[in-house]
């Protein structure tokens, strides 16, 4: 498999790590109910198919990526920094 | 056609003729008391404890494919008992010994050898981890042997003890572990379940999972509506995507696992052999083939196939341990479809919804449980209520924290 | 039933001595080097061959068919192809450690002293005594093991399964450690050709002249494909000069790479290629310095599968007896490698090429015993030419067996109105069609589809990159072959940015490629095969039909059909092809089987390459290993490191001995020891301390500049991930530190919060580990030492430099260096921080500082012993199970801030009271030695599961209280304290008394550490 870092360029699989599902938004704050923390840190989609997912270029730049990636055939749609993800999402919330 | 040896003499001189099918190819029909959606082992099991321990004979198993397609056809065929910690310990010990009864239960040879599984360890760290397990094993009155290194030279002499990189200390060995023939336990649970009654029905994949009122009344498959009173799932690898059909998220993710043989050879190791320093375990088929696997890929996949750094590292530490495999050849690799959990164990229990039933998240280590998870399931599906050995393996265990994470490893699927 | 027997007859016995000098050699002829004459030897008879042979060339020119016993039946074999697709003539190749069990006789080279031996029979290839399993055959049908051997019951480990052991498997692995070392290259191209025949030559001329980057691998050791093997033109050229004349070609390209003896094994993801480089096995010996193989991973941005096709044998009676060849290497050996392989041969066709065998045998002067087509109608002018050279020529016929014991003598032909005839011969040349070789597009699980003009599986719509050409894709004339894969090669080049150029396709000889396959004879008289190795027959396809193991996976699982070292390369199709017939169903709607890499088998060796032994992994040294190792430091492998475990000196009888005076002596005077292992994390940017605070468990609001704390790390489920120390430096500058074991996930989660969950800080985190070593001196006389090495500006006293103090100092006269006042010890202790390079150096200052004090280096079992004296938890205790809490630690947990793991920490499972807490264990019999690992259990229990309180963690002998000392996880162990109970350890066969204490068995108040 090859993972196009935005910073490194196309590498093999081998050089990153995996985590998982890049959905799952983290409950933040001392507000975060109990139920909503379980269910970020437990319960998953996992789909058959396209499939938004992190993963870690700890052999090379040592960002977090999020690739979208289709789970039955392995196709990479899209690999995007994952603090640019982060940020934009952030950004969308305060609007 | 009961198997034995006159049987099979019997016909070896009637050219064969006789045998019938090993189990009737069913034509579903529209209503049942149960439908369990999975013609793997652990649902071929089910349904076959549902008739032999219940009673309960209107079963219909509902396999999308062929029965035995999915990872009990695909697995390394390693059986043990030899876990460290409560909740997993009378389970498995509870599979082991039905494994060692099997053949007599069920009238199929699924050469059940218990040739030994021999874990190694190259520390002091190590051998005190195995040695705590050990001991959990032996108080629940399980089989565990803790070998210093001249112990180990006897069972595999043939690995690197000195030179390699991470020097082999010893071990910790279950001699009632060991291997089964994968395709025969899938086959033989067919043949005794179809003896009993049940309907085993093939390329019939569910499509939709039916409710009124808070409880499932039947499902949606490829061959037509079906009702049926209660529902188990039994469908490891796709867990995620039956439950999708109900809206239910499950605490699993689904992994590629690669495993592989090589070509036949002359006997080579008489047990099953775990690296502890690299990933990498192998045994050898009654057919000559090493079986050996290591780490899951790492990533989500239903793919069934995955990629050569994990072929390269498997391939590895192989190598490290066992340096005379140079000149072995690999014959095939190939890939099964993990129910990864979040904390490394399994899921047998009732859900939500009034007579669904779940039975999931069994990570690479399915097989192994194959008896006591059909035993056990099938007890749950019968009497609404989770079958002691497997009570710690519920599906609110994520909410309460009775976790049973063996590796320590946390929520985080892949590294379990 | 079979016709075999044990009797042997006159003519067997000559068919084992066969002339030594190369008889059935034509005059000349084929691509061998008759110049370079080679001895080698088969089952210790020795024989010549040429260079260029491969050892089935060589043995058949020495009239050798004999050279196997098949699995099952141990029926005798002999050689059916000239290919990779071999199923019967596996050899163990080379003695000794280099033994090579499983080797295709017809892809081995031949080398001047090649050894060769047949595998499977005992006690001779000749007379093997388990050929009296075919006399069984009725018995042993396909899944007969699953009916039977189950009484009783204890008999199947006893006796069933070691017999049936010994009799499977094939070949005789050495299990020595192999000589031989193995090389892995990573290579990137445009366009990848797979295959070196004319579709691949084309391919890679085509993509070659574009100017791509190409490169071309081929699993034989020379390039032309079927145009090795058959005489066919190109414009003006024979096919081999043209191929000639293609590699000059490519060879002068400069971005044109050629791997011959390279077989493509597997597909992956996203074009990459796993490819396996034979550099030396046509050797006796690698040279020096090189390899016996070489792993390829190529990255391909675009792949031309031109892999070609391979023959199909028709299925009849005693399909499996030596003689009977496939017609295309029938033609093989003729053509190429100028070895007739019968002085009468026949040949049954179903397909017009079947013909080709005719023509090439007469022309190297063979004779031609009989043709038998399968098909009604026959082209006129090949009958006749087979009948004015006197074969017997029978249409609409078919092979219904064949006689003969280790070597084929007869076959029995039925014609078209049915009635049989005997025709001798020798050798009987198949010809039924061909299958493209879909494997390699099936590695990425795609299924191939039917194509009903060529009765056989073509690749599918290829995505990722890969097209096939040529045979490989159904197109089996020469002309389709140069022309498909010009033009893949062409696209591919474009693809890659390259102009899309076609040249003229030169022109070939018209063709007449049609077939018609007969899947298996009507009337079949002995055993018919269709998967040779495994000893599938057609009757058990039957028995599985019978049985209800229909679909191809049933099919194939319950005979084993195609699950061979040949994964079923000539005879899967025949299996789908039967039970086809017997469902009444389309080929197609039986299913295909899914091919698996690879594509042939791949040595082990390859795939690992130099990962082996000392090599299988990195190996970390500390800063200080030089001096460790010069003063007879014992080594620990500990992860990647080796850490200096101890430091025996003369006169100590035991590690235990020297361990203590380590510890005595840090206890009593000074002691260093290296502590770079520890990850080490850099924490710089405006909102360090607010990212801080939502990464750890315990407050660090406080902390001011110049002081250091202990930091507890929660996993988002609430379990301790890991400890360490965190160093305030400067205003917005943190150092901390991570556990050893954990130090690259706690960096790869410090950056996920950091990047992921809270990417507004401005924080920059940047691993250290590497860059700075780090020492930890301890003891009473520490900072007496010390101040023998940082500059003397630093104050280090207590007063300036209390417990917890942490500063940028010098040392040495101006090195740069990181001091912190921390203990694992329990002792005055510091650790200190040079700059990698200074690491040596510093050490041996402080050795030499120390040496007035009487300081000792000491290695990790002191550690360890010392953390445990002083009830600190590690890896054994903060084992990703155990909460805060569990370790003791839950008080220091903050009430008022969010950090990772805050939610899930209060899960009830996790806060039940009954929970196993840590606790400190000394025997009751203080001479006892505990260990870890041993089971908690009350005094008066008996053992069981329910039984279980807990367990030791860690234990060490404590020279402090003279005892051996432990601690662990007991439950409701803290409110226990004073409390006997067992120390259950029955897998070291022990169980004795023991006390629950406090964890800290030394200066329990804690005072030392303050002076």
């Amino acid at each position: 498999m090859r993972i196009r870092c935005p910073h490194c360029g196309e590498r093999d699989n081998g050089e990153f790590s995996y985590l998982g599902d890049a959905t799952v938004v983290r409950p933040d704050g001392m507000n975060a109910s109990a139920e909503a923390m379980h269910d970020y840190v437990y319960l998953r989609d996992n789909p058959a198919g396209l499939h938004r997912e992190l993963w870690y270029h700890g052999a090379g730049c040592r960002s977090w990526l999020v690739v979208t990636r289709d789970t039955r055939t392995h196709e990479i749609r899209d690999v995007s920094s994952a603090r640019d993800v982060a940020l934009a999402r952030h950004t969308g919330d305060a609007a | 056609m009961r198997y034995s040896l006159f049987s099979v003499l019997g016909q070896a001189l009637r050219g064969q003729k006789d045998w019938k099918p090993q189990w009737r190819d069913a034509v579903p029909r529209t209503e049942y008391d149960v439908v369990i959606i999975g013609g793997g082992g652990h649902g071929l099991a089910t349904a076959y404890y549902l008739a032999k321990e219940h009673g309960i004979t209107n079963v219909a198993v509902l396999e999308k494919n062929v029965i035995g397609s999915g990872n009990v056809g695909r697995n390394t065929t390693i059986i043990r008992s030899n876990y460290g910690l409560p909740g997993n310990i009378p389970f498995y010990e509870h599979s082991m010994k039905l494994w060692e009864g099997l053949e007599q239960d069920i009238n199929y040879n699924a050469m059940v050898s218990q040739r030994g599984v021999l874990n190694l360890f190259h520390s002091d760290g190590q051998r005190d981890a195995y040695a705590r397990r050990g001991n959990a094993m032996r108080l629940a009155g399980i089989d565990a042997e803790l070998l210093d290194r001249e112990q180990v030279r006897q069972m595999v002499p043939f690995i690197d003890f000195d030179n390699a990189r991470f020097p082999v200390k010893g071990g910790l060995v279950q001699r009632r572990g060991g291997t089964v023939r994968h395709d025969a336990v899938a086959w033989g649970y067919a043949r005794a379940a179809d003896e009993r009654g049940v309907d085993i029905v093939q390329n019939c994949a569910v499509t939709g999972i039916a409710r009124e009122n808070g409880r499932v009344v039947g499902v949606e498959t490829s061959r037509g509506f079906i009702r049926a009173k209660k529902i188990g799932i039994s469908v490891a690898g796709s867990s995620s995507l039956l439950a999708s059909m109900v809206d239910m998220r499950l605490p699993i993710e689904s992994h590629v696992l690669q495993a592989f043989v090589s070509e036949g050879l002359k006997p080579l190791i008489d047990c099953v052999m775990t690296f502890g320093a690299g990933h990498f375990y192998v045994s050898q088929s009654d057919k000559g083939g090493l079986v050996f696997g290591g780490d899951i890929d790492g990533y989500n996949s239903y793919a069934q196939r995955g990629n050569l750094a994990t072929i390269e590292d498997v391939m590895e530490g192989g190598m490290a341990l066992w340096p005379g495999l140079g000149r072995v050849r690999l014959l095939r690799h190939w890939g099964g479809i993990m129910d990864m959990s979040m904390d490394g164990s399994p899921i047998i229990d009732r859900t939500d919804i009034g007579g669904l039933y779940l039975n999931a998240g069994w990570c690479y280590g399915g097989f192994k449980a194959t008896p006591a998870a059909g035993f056990c399931f099938a007890h749950t599906i019968a009497r609404d209520e989770p079958h002691p050995v497997s009570a710690a393996y519920r599906l609110d265990r994520f909410a309460t924290g009775h976790l049973i994470d063996e590796k320590g490893m946390g929520a985080q699927p892949n590294l379990h | 039933m079979t016709t075999m027997t044990l009797r042997r007859s006159d003519a067997d016995i000559a068919a084992e001595t066969p002339e030594r000098s190369q008889a059935y050699r034509v005059a000349r002829g084929g691509l061998v080097d008759r110049r370079k004459l080679l001895d080698f030897s088969f089952d210790g008879t020795s024989y010549k061959g040429f260079q260029g042979d491969t050892l089935a060339s060589a043995l058949l020119a020495n009239g050798v068919h004999l050279v196997g016993r098949s699995f099952k039946y141990h029926r005798p074999r002999g050689i059916l192809s000239a290919g990779s697709e071999e199923p019967n003539a596996i050899v163990e190749l080379r003695s000794g450690a280099r033994r090579e069990p499983n080797t295709r006789a017809t892809v081995a080279e031949l080398y001047a002293g090649l050894e060769a031996n047949s595998q499977n029979r005992w006690p001779s290839l000749a007379f093997d005594a388990l050929g009296i399993n075919a006399l069984a055959a009725p018995i042993f049908a396909a899944g007969f093991y699953y009916k039977t051997f189950m009484w009783p019951a204890s008999f199947w480990e006893k006796l069933y399964e070691p017999m049936i052991r010994r009799a499977a498997g094939l070949g005789r692995a050495a299990n020595a450690p192999d000589p031989d070392t193995y090389d892995r290259m990573h290579a990137h191209c445009d366009v990848l050709v797979i295959g070196g025949g004319p579709a691949g030559l084309s391919a890679a001329l085509t993509a070659g002249r574009a100017g791509a980057r190409v490169i071309l691998v081929d699993e034989d050791f020379k390039l032309g494909g079927c145009l090795l093997a058959e005489n066919q033109w190109i414009g003006s050229q024979a096919g081999v000069e043209w191929a000639a004349a293609a590699l000059d070609e490519l060879i002068s390209l400069p971005e044109v790479r050629i791997l011959t003896r390279t077989t493509l094994f597997g597909v992956y993801d996203h074009g990459s290629y796993g490819a396996v480089e034979r550099v030396s096995d046509h050797l006796p010996v690698p040279g020096a310095h090189a390899p016996r193989q070489r792993l390829w991973r190529i990255t391909a941005k675009r792949a031309v599968l031109a892999a070609g096709a391979i023959e199909r044998p028709h299925v009849f009676g005693g399909n499996d007896r030596p003689g009977v060849m496939l017609a295309g290497a029938v033609r093989a050996y003729i053509n190429r490698y100028g070895v007739l392989p019968g002085h009468k041969i026949a040949v049954v066709t179903s397909s017009d090429d079947g013909w080709r065998t005719v023509t090439d045998v007469l022309a190297a002067g063979g004779q031609i015993a009989a043709v038998i087509d399968t098909r009604r109608s026959v082209p006129h002018e090949l009958r006749r030419a087979a009948e004015s050279a006197g074969a017997t020529v029978v249409t609409d016929g078919y092979v219904a067996g064949t006689r003969g014991h280790l070597r084929l003598k007869a076959i029995e032909v039925v014609d078209s109105y049915g009635s049989a005839q005997t025709i001798a011969c020798d050798c009987l040349a198949m010809a039924n069609g061909w299958n493209p070789i879909v494997h390699l597009d099936s590695h990425l699980s795609r299924k191939p589809v039917w194509n009903e003009d060529i009765h056989a599986f073509v690749p599918a719509a290829m995505p990722q990159g890969m097209v096939a050409a040529g045979a490989a894709a159904g197109r089996f004339t020469l002309a389709e072959c140069l022309a498909t894969g010009a033009e893949a090669a062409a696209d591919a080049a474009q693809h890659c940015g390259f102009e899309r150029k076609l040249y003229p396709v030169p022109g070939t000889e018209p063709e007449s490629t049609g077939y018609t396959p007969l899947w298996r004879s009507p009337r079949i008289k002995g055993k018919a095969f269709v998967d040779f190795q495994n000893d599938v027959a057609a009757s058990d396809v039957e028995l599985a039909h019978r049985e209800g193991f229909r679909a191809v996976e049933h099919l194939k699982r319950y005979t084993t059909l195609g699950m061979a070292t040949d994964q079923g390369k000539t005879s899967n199709l025949a299996g789908l092809s039967i039970m086809a017939e017997l469902t009444g169903q389309a080929i197609p709607s039986v299913g295909t089987t899914v091919f698996r890499p690879p594509f042939t088998p791949v040595a082990l060796g390859a795939l690992a390459g130099h990962h082996r032994g000392k090599d299988f992994r990195a190996t970390r040294h500390v800063p200080s290993h030089a001096w460790c190792e010069e003063n007879g430091a014992v080594f620990v492998e500990t992860g990647l490191w080796l850490r200096p475990a101890y430091f025996p000196r003369a006169g100590e009888k035991d590690w235990l001995e020297s361990v203590n005076r380590e510890v005595n002596t840090v206890r009593s005077k000074v002691g260093i020891c290296d502590v770079t292992t520890l990850g080490k994390i850099d924490i710089q940017g405006r909102d360090a301390l607010a990212y801080l605070e939502k990464f750890t468990a315990n407050p660090f609001g406080s902390l001011p500049v110049g002081k250091a704390r202990y930091a507890i790390l929660l996993r988002e489920d609430g379990i301790v991930l890991d400890d360490g120390t965190i160093a305030r430096l400067g205003e917005n500058h943190y150092v901390m530190t991570a556990s050893t074991a954990n130090a690259a996930k706690v960096m790869q989660h410090m950056e996920f919060c950091r990047q992921w969950l809270w990417p507004e800080f401005d924080v920059q985190i940047a691993s250290i580990s590497e860059q700075w070593a780090q020492y930890a001196v301890a003891g009473p006389k520490a900072r007496d030492t010390l101040r023998g090495v940082v500059d003397p500006e630093f104050d280090i006293s207590n007063e300036a430099f209390p417990f917890l103090a942490s500063a940028n100092i010098t040392v040495g006269g101006g090195i740069p260096a990181r001091l912190f006042r921390i203990s694992f010890s329990g002792e005055l202790a510091y650790e200190i921080a040079v700059p990698a390079a200074y690491g040596d150096a510093l050490w041996r200052a402080i050795m030499q500082s120390g040496t007035p004090h009487g300081i000792t280096p000491y290695g990790s079992e002191a550690l360890s012993v010392m953390r445990i004296e002083k009830g600190h938890a590690a890896g054994a205790e903060i084992n990703g199970m155990t909460t805060a809490a569990d370790i003791g630690l839950g008080g220091m947990l903050a009430k008022k801030k969010d950090y990772i793991g805050r939610l899930m920490k209060d899960r009830p499972g996790l806060t039940e009271p009954d929970r196993p807490t840590l606790v400190g264990v000394r025997p009751v019999d203080r001479s006892k030695r505990l260990r870890a690992g041993a089971h908690i259990i009350a005094l008066d229990a008996t053992p069981s599961l329910e039984a279980d309180q807990g367990f030791l963690s860690s234990v060490a002998y404590s020279p402090s209280n003279g005892h051996w000392i432990g601690i662990g996880f007991i439950s409701r162990g803290p409110q226990r304290i004073g409390e006997h109970v067992r120390a259950y350890d029955p897998v070291r066969g022990e169980d004795f008394e023991v006390e629950i204490c406090s964890a800290v068995f030394v200066d329990p108040e804690g005072s030392k550490m303050h002076v």
